[in-house]
């Protein structure tokens, strides 16, 4: 079985953000890259599917020439190949999985994982999007993944619970934390990594529907009241709440 | 072309979400800035309820019904959906950015190929056209976005759109039979988690953080919640450290809540927790670190300890409810 897995290269969550000259993009000067952090549940989940059921997997991301550097990570940690859909311009999350859905058409993969959501533009639909272009069963923000034969059975994360989700291959699954643990990379897969080719591509050409208009900094809020340093201060406190922000 | 708007009602368990009802009327107010024609639509078996979204400002909702639609299927609803946007040519969709908002609309914008904008916080109309704002970069930048393809859809942050007072108009209410359900992605159970509330829908959250030392002090952050009708959240170091389930962690990689009033006791304010919950209304913060970034974004602080602060709170809590 040939198993793919999308993955994305984001600023790291910890980094500082300032806004490009364009007001519209991010200025990176300085901003630390890295896997997106729900996309290594994604190479996790694909890994450990290979190692019990066997076949061949694929790590594809599109965007600028960094994001080899999260490809090398995937391939440090196991996974056999690596795309690089080549295109460093804005493209909105339908023109991704346009492309991504092309991409895994001709690797001819049956079991997709990504990421829940990226964690740049936090959408959280580049998956849905992908197995609805497919034309695969898919289920989103999946906590817990087993595949028997043709039948998958998932957990899915919702409010206030789960849910228990069956489907068939070929399908494509988002990852939450608390699907697996991801390993480290091995010295020997690090070494590996580095000798392995990561292929370049021309992803297919798709229109963008979202313009982006401005971007800026949200505002941080004015810090409030202390209101007091010990216990003595909380009858104020619910006296605030109360009568102030009347929210209790 | 004068524009057909359609507003998707959420229901589980045969109820219609409060994250429904701000949809409605945010989207009714966006039918009436920009004109055109709107009515609703809801999926599933038995619904209750549905007549009253009339009292937000929408006058027609048709529900799409079979006994297999009672649980979301993403496969069904998605197609039933999808035949009822095409068949009636709708080209302006609301949904709410839920669980099942999120996993739905997205495969709706494949399917008849639309834009989508994800997790707005406002709209603007400006003569023709729709403008959305967004948090990106897990809330530290905020943007401003236009769709440009004929059709649209624009998912809803729940709990920021005012719903406003609903007027006693009953929506007229059309059911339709739906013969067929594609069940290739089946849920099969819904198991709920152990806690009252869940984060994601509660209007007050009660927070605790690695300074509630133990799992055993929860009773606490319980007690609070029990007397204010809250829930009880997370931080993820309480949650890796396995003192609370995971369904309660508030932050990045848990849940994006937008409380009225939001208690974040003992936790610092990392920016991946800040990302979650930064969009509540009311912040309070208890923490013995004067310099916690939470103070930052709290709109009350109290510096101390909890453990000397938080019997006295619940004890202040229940005077004023009694
Ligand atoms: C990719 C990624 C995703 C993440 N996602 C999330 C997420 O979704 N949610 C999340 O919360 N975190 C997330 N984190 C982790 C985040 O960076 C922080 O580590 C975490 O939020 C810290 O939790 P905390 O505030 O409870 O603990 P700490 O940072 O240890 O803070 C504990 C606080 O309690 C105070 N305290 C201690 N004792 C007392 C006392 N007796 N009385 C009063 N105050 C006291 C201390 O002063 C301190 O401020 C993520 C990190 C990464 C890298
Ligand atoms: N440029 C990209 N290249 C490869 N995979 C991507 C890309 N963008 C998003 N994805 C995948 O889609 C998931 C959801 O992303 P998003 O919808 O942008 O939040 C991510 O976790 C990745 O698995």
């Amino acid at each position: 079985m040939k198993i793919a897995v999308c993955v994305s290269h984001v600023p790291d969550t910890a980094a500082k953000i300032n806004i490009g000259s364009d007001s519209k993009n991010i200025d990176q000067n300085g901003v630390t890259f890295v896997v997106n952090p729900y996309d290594e549940y994604a190479i996790e989940e694909a890994l450990k599917t290979k190692e019990k059921f066997g076949g061949e997997t694929v790590a594809i991301s599109l965007g600028g020439d960094a994001n080899k550097e999260t490809l090398r990570k995937a391939l440090a940690m196991g996974i056999d190949n690596a795309v690089l859909l080549k295109d460093s311009g804005f493209r909105d999350s339908l023109s991704v999985a346009k492309a991504l859905a092309e991409e895994i058409k001709t690797q001819g993969a049956e079991l997709v994982f990504f990421g829940k959501q990226s964690v740049d533009y936090d959408s959280s639909i580049v998956g849905q999007l992908t197995a609805e272009l497919l034309g695969y069963n898919c289920i989103s923000v999946v906590i817990s993944f087993s595949l028997d034969g043709n039948k998958i059975t998932c957990e899915r994360e919702i409010e206030g619970g789960k849910e228990i989700v069956e489907t068939a291959l070929p399908a494509l699954i988002t990852a939450q934390k608390g699907l697996n643990e991801p390993r480290y990379a091995s010295l020997k897969g690090i070494m590996a990594a580095k000798k392995k080719e990561i292929i370049e591509k021309q992803p297919v050409a798709a229109q963008n529907y979202i313009e982006i208009i401005s971007m800026k900094k949200t505002e941080s809020k004015q810090a409030g009241k202390i209101v007091g340093t010990d216990s003595s201060a909380v009858p104020e406190l619910v006296r605030l709440l109360r009568e102030e922000a009347k929210v209790i | 072309m004068a524009n057909k708007i359609l507003v998707f009602i959420e229901q589980r368990n045969g109820q219609i979400k409060k994250s429904s009802t701000e949809a409605a009327r945010a989207a009714a107010d966006i039918c009436s800035k920009l004109g055109g024609y709107i009515e609703a639509v809801s999926v599933g078996n038995e619904i209750t309820g549905l007549e009253t979204i009339g009292g937000y400002g929408v006058s027609k909702v048709t529900h799409l019904k079979n006994h297999e639609l009672a649980n979301y299927s993403s496969s069904a609803y998605s197609e039933v959906l999808t035949r009822f946007v095409i068949e009636n040519n709708f080209n302006l969709l609301f949904f709410s950015n839920t669980s099942m908002g999120k996993d739905l609309a997205p495969r709706i914008a494949a399917k008849i190929d639309a834009g989508i904008a994800m997790d707005c916080v406002a709209l603007k109309v400006e003569e023709t056209e729709i403008t959305a704002t967004r948090p990106v970069y897990a809330g530290k930048a905020l943007i401003d976005l236009k769709i440009n393809s004929l059709k649209k859809i624009f998912v809803l942050r729940p709990n920021i759109f005012n719903p406003g007072i609903p007027s006693d108009s009953k929506a007229e209410v059309t059911v339709n039979n739906i013969e067929t359900v594609n069940l290739n992605v089946k849920v099969t159970d819904v198991k709920k988690s152990d806690g009252k509330f869940d984060v994601a829908e509660a209007d007050i959250i009660v927070s605790g953080g690695r300074g509630m030392k133990g799992p055993e002090h929860f009773h606490l952050l319980e007690e609070l919640a029990q007397e204010l009708g809250a829930a009880v959240g997370a931080s993820r170091a309480a949650v890796d450290a396995g003192w609370r389930p995971h369904g309660e962690q508030v932050g990045q990689t848990g849940k994006t809540v937008s409380p009225t009033l939001y208690f974040a006791l003992g936790i610092s304010g990392a920016i991946q927790h800040l990302a979650g919950m930064r969009s509540s209304k009311y912040i309070v913060a208890i923490n013995k670190d004067k310099d916690a970034p939470i103070f930052q974004v709290a709109d009350y602080g109290i510096v101390g300890d909890i453990f000397e602060v938080l019997p006295v709170l619940i004890k202040e809590i229940k005077k004023i409810k009694s």
